[in-house]
């Protein structure tokens, strides 16, 4: 019988296989950030311990950094001390970093795929659990916490369970409009946000296959949301035409005995899989999230849902609290919901692509009146300078959005950007609990486009409609 | 590793499903570069009026008296019974931190979030996973009876109520070998060191370009 793809790349990683059914994993690379790694580092100073292979780990400081005034530094001095820590462990223990002034400083899971540090086949880790996104690569990416951070540094292994397999098909091709980032959203909404537990989730289905690299990190950014270990894309044209020439990938020889070996990294059409489920493109709307998890998620034609029509009590409960953290009544129809601020960026959709969708909605138009702020920020320094030669920036500014310095932003709000209590937000990252992009702050997960039309509407609109 | 045998512990409830890291922990206090202190804001946004910011004192902060941590007969729990999907969301060692800061050494729950529930063997803490009618008669019996403490024995894989009811749980041996006692899985890995310079040889054989 044939093997998935996910077995195929588990399997040219096991050091050895431990007699309880756990597995020592060899581990390729290792994405390492400000927020949780400085526990791990000092627990390698205090036993004396040295990292295995100084050159698997790379790393950059992101969610902590201002993507505003740079050149004045960290105002708050606990960010500060975090970075300042990132540098100096860096330093001591010999890791390539990309610090703050570098063109390459990003958020770890831009700057990763777009140095040709993620490649087919690898494992990947980092301290973060949106390392996912790398499985568009068909790679195993996984987030870890701060102990296994310590431990991949001390030993480049993981112990691991081996996970089950599920295969999730989007069959026949997305309607116009449609992004990866709503492919996962819907997703989400179909299976739940536990509806991954104890799997890996391999994407496949003409509809993926269509998708740019960038659509397919965006969906493999989300499978964490849907609870799944990690997510992943098979390997093909579309891959390796996006790795091949990128400063870390291989060259010459290297790459023809690397593109022949990455070739293979597809399930075989007679593997079988733990569980199957099949979507239809056609099916898939623009997607707004409502609530206050992101399987809380309807198609933007819709209206919130009414307390009756939950599945069970635990579910209903759920939906009254977030309607009250919300501020929305049920039966309103999306596009009635005004915002306060739009946020553009993240490791969902901090991409060029991205970019270049939400500018091509907002050129030669103004963001409306109730918007107080529309921020832009991207991934990295490279797609800032490249969405910069494109004039990109240009269209945003004019149309009254902020072009920022990179980093997570108000993904996650640790840094100075963040929603008030109570501020609305349309979002184009990947997490919607409360209080996440702000105490008390609103956010509505969005698509680049669907966010930047909110911005210029001043509620959410069908993309689908605009011109 | 502080080692995990038996405890018999006072319960607190936290009645929801889907309770994320950001609800345990917020963003703010991932700023610390400790491992420690994190106690005083387990539950930050739930738990007080006011917003926290790490380091602040939080002995005189407005608290929500209706949370579930607030109300008297919870306070000194050792155990925390939750409900499906519990932590979900970022993969923040923060929020066993705290969890463990605060007083907990033992969460059951009808499901966790994969890489929360792996941190926790990471920190000494018990995860327990039954089924989630047991989950629900437990929280009807701790909303029932003030002072309600369960007796959980890893070696025995057993939780049992003040009325003697038990229930098993499952759990794998490679973690409560190491949850028992206290053991580091640096250490244990790098026993098998030989393994993982045996395996490097190979791979950079096939897969020069990855070294
Ligand atoms: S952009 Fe958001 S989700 Fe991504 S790594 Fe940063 S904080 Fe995490």
């Amino acid at each position: 019988m044939g093997k998935t793809l996910f077995e195929k790349v588990w399997q040219q990683h096991v050091v050895q296989q431990n007699e309880d059914g756990s597995t020592l994993l060899y581990i390729d690379r290792h994405l390492v950030h400000e927020v949780t790694s400085p526990q791990a580092f000092e627990g390698l100073r205090l036993a004396g311990r040295k990292p295995w292979k100084i050159s698997a780990s790379i790393a950059t400081p992101d969610h902590n950094v201002p993507t505003i005034d740079r050149d004045k530094g960290i105002a708050d001095p606990v960010s500060r001390a975090q970075v300042e820590a990132l540098d100096n462990n860096c330093a001591e223990f010999g890791i390539t970093e990309f610090g703050l002034g570098d063109i390459r400083q990003g958020v770890v899971h831009v700057m990763g795929p777009e140095q040709g540090l993620i490649l087919p086949g690898m494992t990947v880790v980092c301290g973060d659990s949106h390392t996912s996104t790398h499985g568009a690569f068909g790679s195993i990416a996984m987030g870890i916490g701060t102990s296994e951070v310590e431990h991949v540094l001390a030993t480049q292994c993981l112990i691991q369970k081996k996970p089950k397999v599920m295969r999730i098909s989007v069959n026949g091709s997305l309607p116009a409009g449609i992004t990866g980032k709503d492919v996962a959203l819907y997703i989400i909404g179909e299976i739940g946000t536990a509806g991954g537990t104890g799997f890996a989730l391999e994407f496949a289905g003409e509809a993926i296959r269509a998708l740019s690299m960038e659509g397919r990190m965006s969906l493999c950014n989300m499978a964490i949301e849907a609870g799944a270990r990690c997510g992943m894309i098979a390997v093909d044209d579309v891959t390796l035409d996006y790795v091949r020439g990128r400063p870390y990938a291989p060259k010459a020889d290297n790459w023809d005995a690397a593109e022949a070996m990455w070739r293979e990294l597809h399930s075989d059409a007679d593997a079988a899989f733990d569980a199957e489920l099949v979507f239809d493109a056609a099916n898939i709307v623009p997607q707004v999230s409502w609530g206050t998890s992101p399987e809380m998620v309807l198609p933007v034609t819709s209206s919130i849902p009414a307390l009756q029509s939950a599945r069970d009590e635990v579910q209903r409960e759920g939906w009254r609290r977030a309607l009250t953290y919300m501020g929305l009544q049920e039966n309103t129809p999306i596009t009635d919901i005004a915002i306060d601020k739009v946020f553009i960026g993240s490791c969902t959709n901090g991409r060029i692509e991205d970019f270049r969708a939400a500018a091509a909605i907002v050129q030669g138009k103004k963001v409306a009146a109730n918007v107080k702020l529309a921020m832009v920020v991207p991934g990295s320094g490279l797609v800032k300078q490249q969405a910069e030669a494109e004039g990109l920036d240009a269209i945003f500014t004019a149309a009254g959005f902020q072009w920022r310095d990179p980093g997570c932003s108000m993904c996650l709000a640790m840094n100075a950007d963040r929603l008030e209590p109570g501020e609305r937000c349309a979002s184009t990252s990947n997490r919607n609990f409360e209080g996440r992009q702000g105490m008390g702050g609103r956010t509505h997960l969005v698509s680049p486009a669907m966010a930047a039309a909110a911005g210029i509407a001043g509620h959410f609109v069908d993309v689908r409609d605009w011109s | 590793m502080q080692a995990f045998t038996t405890l018999k512990g006072l319960v607190a409830p936290m009645d929801r499903a889907n309770v994320d890291t950001d609800a345990i922990i917020p963003k703010q206090f991932l700023k610390s570069i400790k491992r420690t202190g994190y106690g005083p804001f387990l539950f930050d946004e739930w738990r007080y009026e006011d917003r926290g910011e790490p380091e602040m004192d939080c002995t005189h902060r407005p608290v929500k008296t209706d949370f579930v941590l607030n109300q008297p007969r919870y306070q000194g729990a050792q155990i925390l019974l939750a409900r499906e999907n519990f932590g979900c969301g970022s993969s923040r060692e923060h929020a066993p931190w705290a969890i463990l800061d605060y007083g907990f050494s033992c969460v059951i729950a009808s499901s966790f979030a994969d890489i929360f529930f792996n941190n926790c063997f990471k920190n000494g803490i018990l995860p327990i996973v039954l089924d989630d009618k047991v989950i629900d008669q437990l929280f009807k019996e701790c909303a029932a009876t003030e002072g309600y403490s369960l007796t959980v024995d890893l070696p025995a894989q057993t939780v049992t109520t003040p009325s003697g009811h038990s229930f098993a749980f499952n759990i794998d041996g490679f973690r409560k070998h190491c949850l028992l006692n206290g053991l580091d899985d640096i250490g244990l890995t790098l026993t098998h060191a030989d393994s993982i310079h045996a395996y490097e040889a190979a791979r950079r054989q096939q897969a020069p370009w990855l070294f």
